[in-house]
């Protein structure tokens, strides 16, 4: 049925072999990025294939297992080369591929002239090769295969620029948290493997297999540890609290790799992981609460920092903390589907945005080259005013900003939407569930206000560039500017598939992409059916159409307050700062949590290591070594003085050692 | 034969005499002859008991242990004239280079 | 060919006679000759391969009479089977590596270096095939001897110290399970056996006081050479000292002599005490693992961060075999080979910029991917392979390892040496960063040169093996499987129940944690070693 389904990560496999082999060779740009788009397109054209295909099934046929091959066979340990196509796995898939062909467009532009060309389209293309083993396979082992391998291109995409220290620092940070969180996921998959092997005798790492089983499993206790290990693994993956500093740093990288890895692709494995497993995370309320809190939490302290940077990039980063945030708080609060939603839809405008700020620093790059000017070219200090210069960049800037901001009719607005109403009328958490939604809306009000403020400082007011290089600015090539284009388009209408049942009850358009996704999450609404019937309590319409305003209402105020102080009364910020020197310093400089953690476990891990060294192996461990051999050395320092030279000596010991062993013959 | 005693004391004698000169002369041809006197106390009381038992093993060793003096004083009166040579002196007690 | 494996293994001696006639002077031809000779037992060796039949059975088996006084018979009886092989593939696979990598590094006594390094190989080959326990000794102090030398003579400034200590470490070792040896001997000679015939001594079944005694001083033997936290502090300073081939073959094979010595011997011959100190050891090599990555991440010398990371590594491999269960002992021989390949090249590596620069200091370096890129790559794969990046060969011996030791009764042990996976990221790429990236600012590093033809010759190999192990495991898995299943059975403690009634964190049979039980099961992580599974009175 899906046969040809390996085709689709062994094209950008072939890609990143050609272009990482050969491609230094090759030379030239066109040939290279032609090689590296497309076989992104031919995995696409495939995904497209199969995703129609699957559509063409009825509902609960629209699961498959495609091996490929057996990996690995130890024992009662079996692990396949294999896929699994589902609808899950499939509306991963378009997004993977689809906005990764449009970012490897993108690139072609972006990245003309820059040294080492070849070797960012290969990793470019391993990056997709993993991304979609990681969503494709269809089991535990598999996955982590495609987990650690897009963590390995993150961290060499994020140290492209390797000649630079905080470029090489950034990788091997975001690899080092990622390991983190792959320490977690495989501590869950083991307890998983084990736990079910042991008590059931069912030793499977298999996605199916273990759903077929899930019932199996208790609620709470070991499946509780399991998903709390998982989720530690999504934390690190997905930069959640407390492992998400890496993130922003990780923005050292080149834009479009921030555009794909660090918004659209990677940082959402978190996410599809939980959504994989959902009917495993459901089975414990405990760790719903603790996703949904670290979710929400996150939403919040990201998007308080994300309002005080002033590096373009670092303040869509700590968006896309934020927003992540978000997916973790549907997760938890059981919304699956709305998390998978909001995970396509900010997959459209993050990536939309991402691109937009490319180009703006791409221009501004190449301004400030020629006025020899050393200005930062991501700090949005050094620009505004860009509207006029680059209109195409603007307009889809701006659309992507009313995504994300949540205005109504935009594709943000239904997702967020539905997040934050499952978020307050979810069955899990009780009284809980106030505080999430009251941390959702806010972090909905500071999202405006930030991505408002980002919009305002660099595309209004005056021009604040480098005079000299304010000339030579201008809009960027179309095969920057059609990625743009396209990924706006997606932001605005990317929405109607998904729209909130509440809402679709009067337009009468049904919520296609949740009904598309209900096979994936079925198990784990069969279980609420039988385990919540206490629960469930029935809100009204009027409830939901109140909050939905509450939250609009609320982004409407961050932008309005946005215009204020960064259109209208431009001296207003200024001297906030000064009026509260502090808080500003702490938001600014991040709340100091890399500082933390630098002083509570890095210095701590290395001013042990250096203990252990100097201290246990050098002084103990060698030095008993040595000591007993320093012993022995005394003693036979001592001894040896009994060789005195003097043939009498010798020859009376000889002759009093017979006498006394005659002796004692003797004398017996 | 009762005359067995008189023999083993002359060279029990022998090899007291002969051990405590080793012990107490310092002049290294005296100690040489002072060790002859000890291997020919030993050899007296091999033929005497050879004699005694009827067995000739023990006359058989008198010749090996004549052999190893004659053989032993050669090298060591070379070694002594050796010494001499580099030190003017045949006393044991200049001899203290094998040591610590 | 009935005695193949005695051509393998004793080739490389016809090579030292071979030599022999060779001027000292003729640097070249010695050299020449010397790779050919591995080169050429390399090539004997692959019929073993091809030849073998995937069955637990001792294969290619030689048993002649070859000492015997009186009573005391020692055969020379060699053969081979699933969990050698490997072993004895790989020797013979890293030798003509490790030779050519020697090509320019050692200009001073060419013909006595190569002799030593024949000399080795014949050495190691003839421990991983022994089935006479005497034989194995011979071999196994015949090994001793070359290596001495190779670190004593042709070792950096420190040479002496570490040739030394490198010595009295194992030698120390070797002695006790000597008396081990002998006393098993009289053992076995009280119970019919007339020979030292590792066979016989496996149906031995010794009572658990004597197995206890003899397995600690044959463990201690193999822990030294392992070499298990804490008796690996030889280990460093052999590496650091040792020319580059030394380092390659020391890590890549004679590290992995203690712990074939546990799978093929310490365990089989004495199950019983071996499951009853599988927790101490256990432990150990917890300790280790966390401890080596600890120590790695503040070295200043890329050798010695290396060597260190093969403490860590060798943790996993002895986690893996005490886990007695197919899934770990399968992880743990795989990861035996992984790390002689990726340690291997590793060394390698730190031997290529060493010859260039004659400094390891990780401080002087800085930025040398954009002057060798070549080399940075080939870097970056086996520096990607020592952290396990799954698709490369570390990753499928740490994951069975980790899920054997999980399955088995080391579960809280394997959340901790989990984390080693976290730490051994740390290690490697922040050494890798400091190296590779950067500022090319240091003048000297300006002018250096990318990998030659030969050397790109002596890395192909091995960065070829990396991905295959990693992405095709299996015939490797299943080469060895029979063998394994049968070692897994021969140590279940049959009594073992019987005996250690309810000894606290080593339940005796499968333990069926009920779902209720459970979160009090999952808080109680036991410190460390229960004291009282540790304690020999305790069975009696």
């Amino acid at each position: 049925m899906f046969d040809n389904v390996w085709l689709i990560p062994l094209f950008p496999l072939i890609g990143f072999l050609i272009n990482g082999l050969f491609g230094k060779k090759i030379k030239n740009e066109t040939v290279i990025g032609g090689i590296g788009a497309f076989a992104v397109l031919c995995s696409f054209a495939v995904s497209c294939m199969t995703i129609l295909k699957l559509l063409s099934l009825p509902g609960e046929e629209r699961v498959a297992n495609v091996k490929v091959f057996t990996w690995i066979t130890s024992g009662n340990f079996n692990a396949d080369i294999a896929f699994l196509i589902d609808p899950l796995s499939c509306v991963m898939i378009m997004i993977v591929t689809g906005v990764g062909f449009l970012i490897h467009l993108y690139s072609i532009g972006y990245m003309h002239g820059e040294e080492g060309f070849y070797r960012f389209f290969a990793y470019l293309n391993l990056f997709m090769f993993s991304m979609l083993l990681l969503v494709l396979g269809n089991n535990l082992l598999l996955m982590f295969v495609g987990w650690e391998g897009v963590g390995l291109c993150s961290y060499l995409l994020i140290g492209y620029y390797f000649h630079k220290k905080s470029a090489g620092d950034a990788g091997k940070k975001a690899f080092v948290m990622n390991r983190v969180g792959d320490f977690g996921f495989l501590l869950g998959a083991f307890f998983l493997y084990w736990f079910m092997g042991q008590s059931h005798n069912v030793w499977t790492i298999q996605f199916t297999e273990i759903a077929k089983n899930a019932h199996l499993l208790p609620t709470g206790g070991i499946v509780t540890v399991i998903t709390l290990c998982f989720f530690l693994g999504a934390t690190g993956k997905s930069a959640q609290i407390p492992l998400y500093t890496w993130l922003p740093d990780a923005m050292e990288g080149p834009t479009p790799v921030s555009a794909l890895i660090h918004a659209a692709t990677m940082v959402t494995a978190g996410v599809y992981m939980i959504a994989r497993m959902n009917f495993l995370f459901i089975r414990s309320p405990e760790t719903l609460m603790v996703i949904a809190v670290i979710g929400g939490c996150t939403a919040l302290f990201a998007a308080t920092i994300g309002t005080a940077q002033n590096d373009i990039k670092r303040v869509l980063a700590y968006s896309t903390v934020s927003q992540l945030g978000y997916m973790f708080l549907a997760m938890g609060a059981g919304a699956f589907g709305a998390g998978v939603f909001h995970l396509m839809t900010h997959a459209f405008f993050k990536a939309c945005l991402f691109l937009g700020s490319g180009a703006v620093i791409h221009s501004m790059h190449g301004a400030l080259h020629h006025a020899h000017s050393h200005d930062d070219a991501q700090d949005m200090r050094n620009m505004g005013g860009l509207k006029s210069k680059m209109p195409l960049t603007f307009l889809t800037f701006l659309l992507a900003t009313i995504a994300i901001a949540g205005i109504p009719g935009f594709s943000g607005f239904f997702s967020k939407d539905e997040i934050l109403w499952q978020a307050f009328a979810n069955p899990h958490h009780g009284q809980l569930n106030y505080l999430l939604w009251g941390m959702g809306a806010v972090a909905a009000g500071l999202t405006a206000f930030y991505m408002f403020r980002l919009v305002f400082m660099t595309f209004y007011g005056e021009c604040r560039i480098n005079p000299k290089a304010k000339d030579h600015l201008h809009e960027s090539p179309m095969v920057i500017v059609i990625p743009l284009i396209v990924l706006a388009g997606l932001s605005v209408v990317g929405g109607y598939i998904g729209i909130p049942k509440v809402i679709g009850h009067i337009v009468g358009i049904p919520n296609y992409f949740e009904n598309y996704l209900e096979p994936v999450f079925k198990l784990s609404e069969e279980y609420m059916a039988q385990h919540a019937a206490h629960g469930a309590a029935h809100h009204s319409v009027v409830l939901e159409f109140g909050l939905m305003g509450v939250s609009v209402l609320i982004a409407l105020i961050g932008i309005s307050i946005a215009y204020t102080l960064y259109v209208k009364n431009t001296s207003l910020p200024a001297k906030f700062t000064a009026t509260f020197p502090a808080l500003h310093r702490a938001v600014y400089n991040k709340w100091y949590i890399d500082e933390l953690y630098d002083f509570m476990i890095v210095n701590p891990c290395k001013s042990f290591g250096r203990f252990l060294w100097k201290g246990f192996d050098v002084l103990i461990v060698d030095g008993i070594v040595n000591g007993i051999a320093n012993v022995v050395m005394g003693f036979s320092g001592v001894f040896r003085l009994m060789q005195s030279g003097m043939i009498h000596n010798y020859a009376f010991s000889m002759a009093f050692g017979v006498a006394v062993i005659l002796g004692y013959y003797i004398f017996k | 034969m009762e005359n067995l005693n008189s023999y083993l004391i002359v060279s029990a004698i022998l090899f007291s005499i002969g051990t405590i000169g080793v012990l107490t002369r310092k002049n290294a041809i005296v100690m040489f002859m002072c060790i002859e006197l000890m291997l020919n106390a030993v050899n007296l009381t091999f033929v005497a008991l050879s004699r005694h038992l009827g067995n000739m093993d023990g006359q058989v060793f008198v010749f090996f242990i004549m052999t190893v003096a004659a053989a032993e004083a050669a090298v060591g009166l070379a070694l002594m004239i050796a010494f001499f040579n580099n030190k003017e002196s045949i006393d044991v007690e200049d001899v203290n280079l094998m040591k610590w | 060919m009935s005695n193949l494996l005695s051509l393998t293994t004793f080739l490389p001696i016809l090579g030292v006679l071979l030599l022999l006639f060779i001027p000292k002077d003729s640097k070249g031809v010695l050299r020449g000759v010397a790779f050919a000779v591995t080169l050429v037992t390399f090539i004997v060796s692959l019929p073993i391969l091809t030849g073998f039949q995937t069955n637990a059975e001792f294969q290619f088996v030689e048993n002649v009479p070859w000492i015997a006084a009186g009573p005391f018979v020692m055969r020379y009886n060699i053969g081979l089977d699933g969990i050698s092989l490997w072993l004895v593939i790989l020797t013979t696979f890293i030798m003509p590596i490790a030779m050519l990598s020697t090509w320019t590094a050692v200009e001073e006594k060419v013909k006595e270096y190569m002799i030593c390094l024949l000399l080795l190989e014949t050495g190691m080959l003839g421990a991983f095939i022994s089935l006479d326990l005497f034989l194995f000794y011979i071999f196994w102090e015949v090994m001793l001897i070359p290596m001495y030398f190779i670190i004593g003579i042709w070792g950096g400034k420190n040479k002496i110290y570490a040739a030394v200590k490198f010595f009295i470490f194992t030698m120390v070792g070797s002695l006790l399970m000597l008396v081990a040896l002998i006393f098993l001997y009289l053992k076995g000679t009280a119970a019919g056996i007339t020979d030292f015939s590792l066979l016989h001594f496996f149906d031995l079944r010794l009572d658990l006081a004597t197995q206890i005694w003899l397995f600690l001083a044959f463990a201690l033997a193999f822990a030294i050479k392992v070499p298990m936290f804490p008796f690996h502090t030889w280990l460093p300073d052999a590496h650091t000292e040792a020319p580059t081939a030394g380092s390659v073959i020391l890590a890549a094979i004679l590290l992995k002599m203690g712990t074939y010595g546990y799978v093929r011997f310490a365990i089989p011959l004495f199950p019983d005490a071996a499951h009853k100190f599988a927790p101490l050891i256990a432990t150990l090599s917890v300790i280790g693992i966390i401890y080596a990555a600890l120590v790695a991440m503040v070295q200043e010398d890329v050798k010695k961060l290396v060597a260190y990371s093969s403490v860590a590594h060798l943790g996993f491999v002895m986690l893996g075999v005490f886990a007695f269960n197919v899934n770990g002992i399968t992880g743990g021989m795989l990861q035996m080979i992984n790390h002689g390949i990726s340690t291997g090249a590793l060394f390698l590596i730190v031997g290529f910029i060493y010859e260039r620069r004659h400094t390891r200091l990780i401080t002087d370096f800085g930025g040398l991917s954009k002057q060798m890129p070549i080399f940075a790559t080939v870097f970056m794969i086996v520096t990607l392979s020592s952290i396990g990046l799954p698709g490369t060969n570390g990753f499928v011996g740490e994951f069975l390892v980790l899920i054997g030791a999980f399955e088995g009764e080391l579960r809280w042990w394997t959340v901790v040496a989990s984390s080693g996976v976290i730490l051994s990221a740390v290690y490697m790429l922040w050494m890798f960063q400091r190296v590779m990236f950067g500022e090319l600012d240091n003048p000297k590093n300006q002018v250096l040169k990318d990998l030659n033809a030969r050397e790109i010759t002596i890395m192909v190999p091995l960065i070829a093996l990396i991905f295959i192990m990693g992405v095709y495991p299996n015939p490797f898995i299943e080469k060895m499987e029979p063998a394994i299943k049968k070692l897994v059975a021969q140590t279940k403690p049959a009594n073992m129940a019987a005996q250690l009634p309810a000894v606290p964190g080593l339940p005796a049979g499968h333990p069926m944690i009920a779902p209720e039980q459970t979160p009090s099961a999952v808080q109680a992580v036991p410190e460390v070693v229960p004291a009282a599974a540790v304690n020999p009175h305790e069975a009696k």
